[in-house]
């Protein structure tokens, strides 16, 4: 093995990496925010829509679990062109990486929104709750506070999902170092950065979502405990 | 301009079974490594546990595809020219593999009650019978479903080999697509082989699911 490993090639591209983390970043912020909204109205919908809704969400949720994210991605950015309508790789993948984690957002929330106990709806309907109200503070605040640490994993994955979309070429991390391993020749090493680079991401990702746990979810705050 | 035809759809049926032989490879070394790793992480010697945690950690923490592309340049850097696809594929996705199975199998073996752990010993078996008598025996019936759940982690990622030139399903779709521009179609079509691969694997594992949580409802 006589290979010189030669990392300051790279140095003179960090921005370029910098760059590449950052629309990381911001297209699993996106995707999350989307996804996590498409997946709770899907899981409401599951849960207490007319039969027709049920079906439809079912089949939405079934479908995706069921095939690989690559492919998804291929039928949305050339599917979408195909129908004669223009969108960008960055756009494609955006729509890709929500549609995809909706669907299993949608799963993990429906646990969560299962795992309400009947006596929890009743004593809230004897409290005189309206109807909204019990939905809100009695059943779906409760629910995804029981399902987040499930959710967290699910959004870190999403994150490094999102490499998929270098595929199509959308500029993130990864197609950034595509770029950046044929102009210099030093693929491992820059491999390897990128590879360090994704794993900090996914601790500032889980530690990012921790906080905003314990920003969001007062009550396990204070009590110090789960539901 | 040549359109989607049964050459194309036999092209695709074919690359359907590199994939299913592409996850076997996955699944079984992922299996294997996954086995050693999970029983390390709950090792009594601490370095082993540590170097166990770190690999659970890196593997899970990085896209299995910048760890395709390192194997696939790696192999280079080692000094083997020319290694079949399937070979950089196959380790790629089975360190992949063994990553989450470690993880998941060390649940399965955790969540064996302690009372379980200090009877065997009471018992005077030895470490090894413990493990292989009493512990795993119950662990691998919590394990079967969420395995089988994997499984279709692992049969949607084999899609990602196709960076390293091997030709599965979503390679195989590309190929065609590139040569008769149908994309739609020839997407579609691919997208139908996994889901007809993956969705009887999710329905075995919650039927599994249910079959195990019978006494807890």
């Amino acid at each position: 093995m006589t290979y010189q490993f030669d990392f300051a090639a790279l140095l003179p591209y960090w921005h370029e990496f910098l760059q590449g983390a950052l629309l990381t970043l911001q297209l699993s912020a996106i995707a999350t925010v989307l996804g996590f909204i498409l997946g709770t109205l899907c899981a409401i919908g599951r849960a207490d829509g007319p039969r027709w809704v049920r079906f439809l969400v079912a089949t939405y949720v079934e479908v995706i679990r069921n095939t690989p994210l690559l492919v998804q991605v291929f039928i949305v950015y050339f599917g979408i062109a195909t129908l004669g309508f223009h969108v960008g790789a960055d756009m494609a993948a955006v729509i890709a990486l929500v549609v995809n984690v909706g669907a299993y957002t949608s799963e993990i929330v429906r646990a969560g929104l299962e795992s309400v106990h009947k006596s929890q709806l009743e004593a809230a309907d004897c409290l005189g709750l309206s109807r909204t109200q019990i939905y809100w503070h009695v059943v779906l605040r409760p629910a995804i506070e029981r399902v987040y640490p499930a959710l967290t994993s699910q959004y870190v994955l999403l994150m490094l999902a999102s490499s998929i979309t270098s595929q199509i070429s959308a500029e993130e991390l990864t197609a950034v170092a595509n770029r950046i391993q044929s102009d210099t020749f030093r693929s491992f090493e820059t491999y390897i950065v990128v590879g360090v680079i994704y794993l900090a991401l996914s601790f500032i990702v889980r530690i990012g979502l921790w906080l905003f746990g314990l920003v969001v979810f007062v009550r396990r705050r204070k009590l110090g405990t789960a539901l | 301009m040549p359109t989607f035809s049964a050459v194309h759809l036999e092209f695709i049926a074919f690359a359907a079974l590199w994939t299913i032989g592409l996850s076997a490879i996955a699944f079984v070394g992922g299996g294997i490594v996954g086995f050693a790793v999970a029983l390390a992480r709950i090792s009594h010697i601490r370095a082993l546990r540590y170097a166990a945690i770190v690999y659970i950690q890196v593997v899970q923490g990085t896209p299995l595809l910048i760890l395709l592309f390192l194997i696939y340049f790696g192999i280079a850097i080692v000094g083997f020219n020319e290694v079949p696809a399937i070979i950089a594929a196959g380790i790629g996705l089975t360190i992949y593999s063994s990553g989450f199975l470690a993880e998941i199998w060390r649940g399965c073996i955790e969540s064996v009650p302690k009372t379980q752990w200090e009877a065997a010993e009471c018992l005077a078996l030895t470490p090894w019978q413990r493990m292989t008598r009493v512990i795993l025996p119950q662990a691998l019936r919590i394990a079967t479903a969420p395995t089988v759940g994997f499984l279709v982690q692992i049969v949607k990622n084999t899609s990602l080999a196709s960076v390293v030139g091997f030709v599965e399903l979503a390679q195989a779709g590309k190929l065609i697509n590139n040569s008769i521009f149908e994309p739609f179609t020839v997407f579609m079509v691919v997208a139908a082989f996994y889901f007809a691969i993956c969705f009887p694997l999710s329905t075995w594992s919650r039927s599994l699911e249910r079959k195990l949580n019978v006494g807890r409802r």
